[in-house]
């Protein structure tokens, strides 16, 4: 039986069908499993925040979405179509549809931060570079970039820059799905804040459907429709959902699952005991909450 | 992995050691095997690219440039050298023997069949096997790979083809440098230091090392660039996470290639050497 349920969904879910299916999804790396039948429905036009611990597969779960990992069980659904059964030219040519802000952007260090943005145009459209140019400048200008920096390879610029240098690349191509990968970390709380605001920006596109991964409470609260919580599956027991908690911002501000309470009050609790232990450093019979088990990565 | 539960259930004792050894043997020689299966399937697909879509000269000129321009330099230097040493090392022995007016005819032979090929490509998996694979484990890290796929381009096309087209290339051209630097190095140090006329060495030479030898070592550099290209390619395709990984992912690929270099050379020499046979029924030429 599927372990995780869905969330209960809007009016509007219910009328269409979801975008994005991701169906009892299994992920194992060898002997570790990292997600274990992860069902949730991603509505056209919702922002869906994953949260979770570090480890916990948030990633993971981001790159199934795409197709970039490969479910060792499970199926992934784009508008209904299986992204396992595509061909490579059927995923690539599907993959214009999705944009992908990396944690750390991934821009391509050899290219200016020009050339980065441009790439998707350049890969995928006929447009000529008298035409790729103005649509550069307004990508850069959208995520609030100097121009200055459109010459500059990416080591030459900060982090924030980069990282908005990495969403002006992802919504070149005018995406339906924005994945977003922790998109506020190592980042100052303003240039943070920055972000969070383009990403409501690029919410008020129209027909754009945003999943952020994050285990930054300010940015779950600010930018979520709906958030979905993940537990390591090394934490739990074997008949466990790894969800621990799917709903509104407010109802998870709400809710009494101790697991769920611990990470949104950012509490260490008897973590540090558990991690202790997991190290074999801890005095024999140390206390645990009954989720005692080795950690997952 | 079932791994666990086999050691698990071996029986106890000296049959349960051997039992042991067997299931590591069968493992690693089931790692061999899915080894070599991803590099043939590496390989393919990039053959597959190759064919499928044409490169853009924007992305082939860079590639080209650091594989071909800026290797000569080392390539060239290193020819010299082992022409000069040839002919420090083959003196003695010919001399002994009368003969020393014959030793163009031994170092030319064996730089354009053998040092020449393997010195240029031994050269490029050192200085650019490494790097690709440096290259490209760092993008593996940092994601810049998952960022090329998230946006439906393919990385064996932007990433490996080029480097492949670029070593298959040029590899030719930094061995006929290297043939040309050696035989110049064992000209001159025989020449000059050794003292030995000029006329009879070339003449030896000429006599002894036809446009086959020359185009034997051609043909095999062919294969070595192919060799280096694909295995440090892979290297960095499947790099480890972290700086670690991105150094051993380097090494690995100087290593690997450097083996493969040799082990190809071998049987390259073996059939060419058959095929000279085939060409040439009246047998090899005599050199003393």
């Amino acid at each position: 039986m599927p372990a995780a349920a869905t969330a209960p969904s809007s009016a509007a879910d219910q009328a269409a069908p979801p975008l994005l299916q991701v169906d009892r999804l299994t992920v194992r790396f060898g002997p570790h499993e990292v997600l274990r039948d992860i069902a949730i429905d991603v509505a056209a036009g919702e922002t869906l925040v994953i949260l979770g611990e570090s480890g916990c597969g948030k990633t993971v779960l981001l790159k199934s979405m795409i197709g970039l990992v490969r479910p060792s069980g499970g199926d992934v659904r784009f508008e209904g179509r299986s992204l396992g059964r595509l061909g490579d030219r059927q995923l690539a040519h599907l993959r214009t549809r999705y944009g992908f802000v990396f944690q750390g952007a991934a821009l391509f260090d050899s290219a200016s931060i020009a050339d980065n943005i441009a790439f998707p145009l350049r890969e995928h459209t006929r447009l000529s570079e008298a035409e790729i140019r103005p649509i550069v400048e307004s990508l850069v200008d959208e995520v609030g970039l100097p121009r200055s920096a459109l010459a500059k390879k990416p080591v030459e610029v900060s982090g924030g820059m980069r990282k908005r240098a990495g969403l002006a690349r992802a919504l070149a191509l005018d995406p339906q799905l924005i994945l977003y990968d922790e998109p506020t970390t190592g980042l100052d709380p303003i240039m943070s804040d920055v972000i969070n605001e383009l990403i409501l920006r690029v919410r008020r596109r129209p027909g754009v459907t945003s999943v952020v991964v994050t285990h930054d409470m300010h940015t779950a609260r600010k930018v979520a429709d709906r958030i979905v919580m993940l537990y390591p599956v090394a934490r739990l027991r074997q008949d466990e959902p790894q969800i621990v908690f799917d709903g509104t911002p407010d109802r998870l501000a709400s809710s009494r699952d101790p697991r769920v309470r611990q990470f949104v009050e950012g509490r260490a609790g008897s973590r540090i005991d558990e991690l202790r232990e997991e190290q074999g450093l801890a005095a024999a019979g140390g206390r645990g909450d009954g989720d005692d088990t080795e950690d997952s990565r | 992995m079932p791994a666990p539960a086999a050691t698990a259930a071996s029986p106890p004792g000296i049959a349960g050691w051997l039992a042991d050894r067997v299931a590591d043997l069968g493992e690693l020689a089931i790692g061999w095997v899915a080894s070599i299966g991803d590099v043939v399937l590496f390989a393919l697909r990039t053959l597959g690219w190759i064919v499928a879509r044409r490169q853009r000269r924007e992305v082939l000129l860079p590639s080209f440039y650091q594989i071909g321009v800026m290797s000569l330099p080392v390539v060239a230097l290193t020819g010299l050298f082992i022409g000069m040493v040839l002919a420090v090392q083959s003196y003695a022995q010919f001399k002994s023997l009368g003969l020393e007016t014959r030793l163009g005819s031994v170092i030319n032979l064996s730089l354009v069949r053998e040092l020449g090929p393997v010195l240029a490509a031994t050269m490029l998996a050192g200085r650019v096997g490494s790097a690709m694979a440096a290259e490209l484990g760092t993008m593996r890290v940092t994601e810049q790979i998952d960022a090329l796929e998230s946006m439906g381009a393919n990385p064996i096309y932007y990433l490996v083809v080029p480097r492949f087209l670029g070593c298959l290339v040029l590899i030719p051209s930094l061995t006929v440098m290297a043939d040309f630097m050696g035989v110049l190095g064992g000209y001159l140090y025989s020449h000059l230091v050794l003292g030995i006329d000029y006329h009879h060495y070339w003449e030896n030479s000429r006599a002894y090392v036809d446009a086959f030898d020359f185009l034997m070592g051609i043909s095999k550099s062919f294969f070595f660039g192919a060799a280096i290209a694909l295995v440090s390619c892979h290297h960095g395709f499947h790099c480890a996470p972290g700086a670690e990984g991105v150094g051993r992912a380097a090494t690995n690929a100087f290593v690997h290639s450097f083996v493969l270099i040799l082990v190809l050379d071998l049987f390259l020499g073996i059939g060419l050497n058959h095929l000279h046979d085939f060409i040439h029924p009246d047998g090899p030429r005599r050199l003393l």
